[in-house]
């Protein structure tokens, strides 16, 4: 059947065209640009839900993890251009659009009228995020990441304003910096592998001569800079803060994913490149991961404690949440085992949730003029920053009651999930990823106990830095309650809704996830998978001589 | 030919860099700019240097791939050349848009007092 092949790209030309359809309209048409753009999202959130059934599959090799393909222009792999979807692609697909339906519909609750074109650069960012997920050749990721990036330069943009457009300058040099590395990276493998396809990569990095590793090991290491900087790991941090900080609400949720986007690489070509089957290189920039996933988790934690408003103790949470991922990369590179990197996928998931409902609870929180907004200016005249401009708040819609109520018990969510601490998913995810490490004999016991006090003292840390806002909102608060619209809630609602969801499924949720782990760890399965992907040709003549016989 | 190559390199990536580095706007999309330049010519550099040879083989029997240029890094680097043009581009706008709001050129938007 051409159309079920054919869903493998539809995750990527669904928002490319719903994008473009919204330019169609003019601005004053927000409707029907509301709409195109949310019946693209749930389109989106339907095809990745059976894209993740697919890679349910028994296995094409008997590990586990199935694999689909799609050979653009029918080349054949390593040839042409191939996109590939594996259980982590499904559950990226999966994870971008369960954010981006309600980050679409905070909008609807003002934001898309403070700029132009929010909805086209919403879908484009879309189609970056999902063309990065899907894609197997290393050139097209470039491609992809500079779709999202120029998608999100407009988007931290909008609303203007000075501080978002300080903090878009800085952002977008960096970001551009960061390109340039990322293509003398890709050149450098280019030029001493011959190849940019992902998985005819893998395959020949154990069989490069002596004398070529260290040219191959330093444009992977610039190629993982370039990662690591939308990662945002420690010394290449700086600039997240002020960034998230300052993006409007919708669009700061969405950046919560985009920095599970450079993790998502850094996992992929690291455990494609550098996983057992490497040979020499195995385990490259384990040591640099672990050491500078550590630093970022410190950084994060210190952020949280020092920061007076919600928006950049978010933007550090962001930080404590990559830290810790990369983190595990690093210890999973060194033979850390399924165990420790499903729960690292499950902790991914959830804390991207957690971040990204906390972003869209920032505005309906410091509304209220509480006690918030006077620390906060406060703290700006202290450091000399400017006054965050007045956004001015939505003024139609429907408002609810019990603001304080739904408020704070959201806000107490998402607080326990990014804690960590029980009954909710970032609990289930820290204890995954902790005793998949303590259990594992391959890697020395004092670092696992030391990641453990560093997990937990951040977990502790999370808990006073929030703690002490929401005492701030919601106990201190003077004078009446704020007014929030449903249409803000609701999105809020949904994501801790999904938060619940995947704790009361977490024994199913942390098996789909181990599964995906031990796709990875055997990079054989993702090489061989791809390489033998057959033409449509090949196919048709297969089964031609199948039914003649 | 190699130690032009490369010296161009170095020297367009050494201004740019340094650009980079410099307080003012403009400064730092000049380098980039030359940053970008001297990217570009790296990854030409990357399909081996050859001078006055094609890079499409032709169809059918034996080719002998010595006698032709790579045609992977000319692609790539077109590729480049337009994202960096574009996104240059609208990093000029966002510049442009900050010089108007805050009066000054300083990537901060404010001068050291």
């Amino acid at each position: 059947m051409i159309a079920a092949q054919h869903l493998v790209i539809a995750p990527v030309i669904i928002p490319f065209i719903a994008g473009a359809l919204t330019l169609l309209y003019d601005e004053r048409q927000r409707r029907a640009k509301l709409g195109v753009s949310l019946v693209s999202t749930v389109l989106l959130l339907v095809v990745s839900i059976e894209l993740m059934s697919r890679t349910k599959g028994a296995g094409l090799t008997g590990q586990g993890g199935e694999i689909a393909f799609y050979l653009l222009g029918d080349w054949t792999a390593p040839f042409g251009i191939t996109l590939v979807l594996d259980r982590l692609a499904a559950m990226m697909l999966m994870l971008v659009a369960l954010l981006a339906i309600p980050a679409l519909i905070y909008s609807a609750a003002g934001w898309h009228k403070q700029g132009q074109h929010f909805h086209a650069l919403f879908q484009f960012l879309l189609m970056g995020l999902n063309g990065a997920f899907l894609t197997g050749d290393l050139f097209n990721l470039f491609v992809f990441f500079e779709v999202l990036l120029a998608a999100s330069y407009g988007l931290v943009l909008h609303g203007s304003g000075q501080v978002r457009v300080r903090n878009g300058l800085h952002y977008i040099a960096i970001n551009l910096a960061a390109s340039l590395l990322f293509l003398i990276g890709v050149s450098m493998i280019y030029g001493v592998t011959g190849t940019l396809n992902m998985a005819h990569l893998s395959k020949l990095v154990a069989l490069l001569p002596e004398s070529e590793l260290p040219l191959f090991r330093t444009g992977a290491a610039l190629l993982g800079l370039a990662f690591l900087v939308k990662a945002g790991i420690w010394p290449l941090s700086f600039w997240l803060p002020g960034t998230y900080m300052a993006a409007s609400a919708p669009a700061a949720a969405m950046f919560a994913m985009m920095t599970k986007v450079g993790i998502y690489v850094i996992l992929r070509l690291s455990m494609l490149t550098f996983g057992v089957a490497a040979g020499p290189s195995a385990g490259f920039g384990a040591e640099v991961l672990v050491a500078a996933g550590i630093a970022t988790v410190i950084f994060g934690v210190l952020g949280t404690l020092a920061s007076q408003g919600l928006g950049r103790m978010t933007a550090y949470q962001v930080l404590v949440s990559s830290g810790t991922l990369l983190t595990v990369i690093g210890l999973a590179l060194m033979g850390g085992g399924e165990k420790m990197l499903g729960g690292a996928l499950f902790y991914l998931v959830s804390s991207t949730l957690a971040t990204g409902a906390l972003f869209l609870l920032i505005e309906p929180m410091s509304r209220g003029e509480g006690g918030i907004a006077a620390i906060l200016a406060l703290t700006a005249d202290a450091y000399g920053l400017d006054q965050p401009e007045d956004d001015g708040a939505p003024e139609m819609g429907l408002a609810i009651p019990a603001t304080l109520t739904v408020l704070g018990l959201s806000f107490a969510a998402c607080l326990l999930v990014l804690a960590g601490l029980p009954p909710l998913s970032g609990f289930i995810g820290k204890v995954a990823i902790l005793s998949g490490l303590l259990h594992n004999p391959a890697l020395p016991p004092m670092l696992g106990w030391g990641f453990l006090a560093l997990l937990v003292f951040a977990g502790f840390a999370t808990l006073i830095g929030l703690v002490r806002i929401g005492i701030q909102t919601f106990w201190a608060a003077e004078g009446p309650p704020p007014k929030v619209l449903a249409l803000e809630f609701a999105p809020v609602l949904m994501l801790i809704a999904m938060i619940c969801l995947m704790t009361l499924k977490g024994q199913d949720t942390l098996r789909y996830m181990e599964d995906t782990a031990q796709s990875l760890l055997n990079p054989a399965i993702y090489a061989n998978g791809v390489l033998t992907a057959p033409s449509v040709e090949e196919e048709a003549a297969r089964q031609e001589e199948g039914t003649a016989q | 030919m190699e130690l032009i190559l490369s010296a161009a390199i170095g020297v367009l990536s050494a201004s740019g860099i340094w650009l980079l580095l410099r307080p003012r706007t403009f400064q730092v999309i000049i380098g980039l700019a030359l940053l970008s330049y001297a990217v570009n010519l790296f990854i030409f550099s990357m399909g081996r240097l050859t001078v006055g040879v094609p890079p499409i083989m032709p169809k059918g029997g034996f080719v002998d791939p010595t006698r032709y240029a790579d045609p992977l890094p000319q692609a790539l680097v077109l590729t480049a050349i337009v994202i960096s043009f574009a996104t240059t581009a609208l990093f000029l706008v966002v510049m442009m848009a900050s010089r108007g709001m805050t009066g000054t050129d300083h990537v901060d938007g404010k001068d050291k007092d």
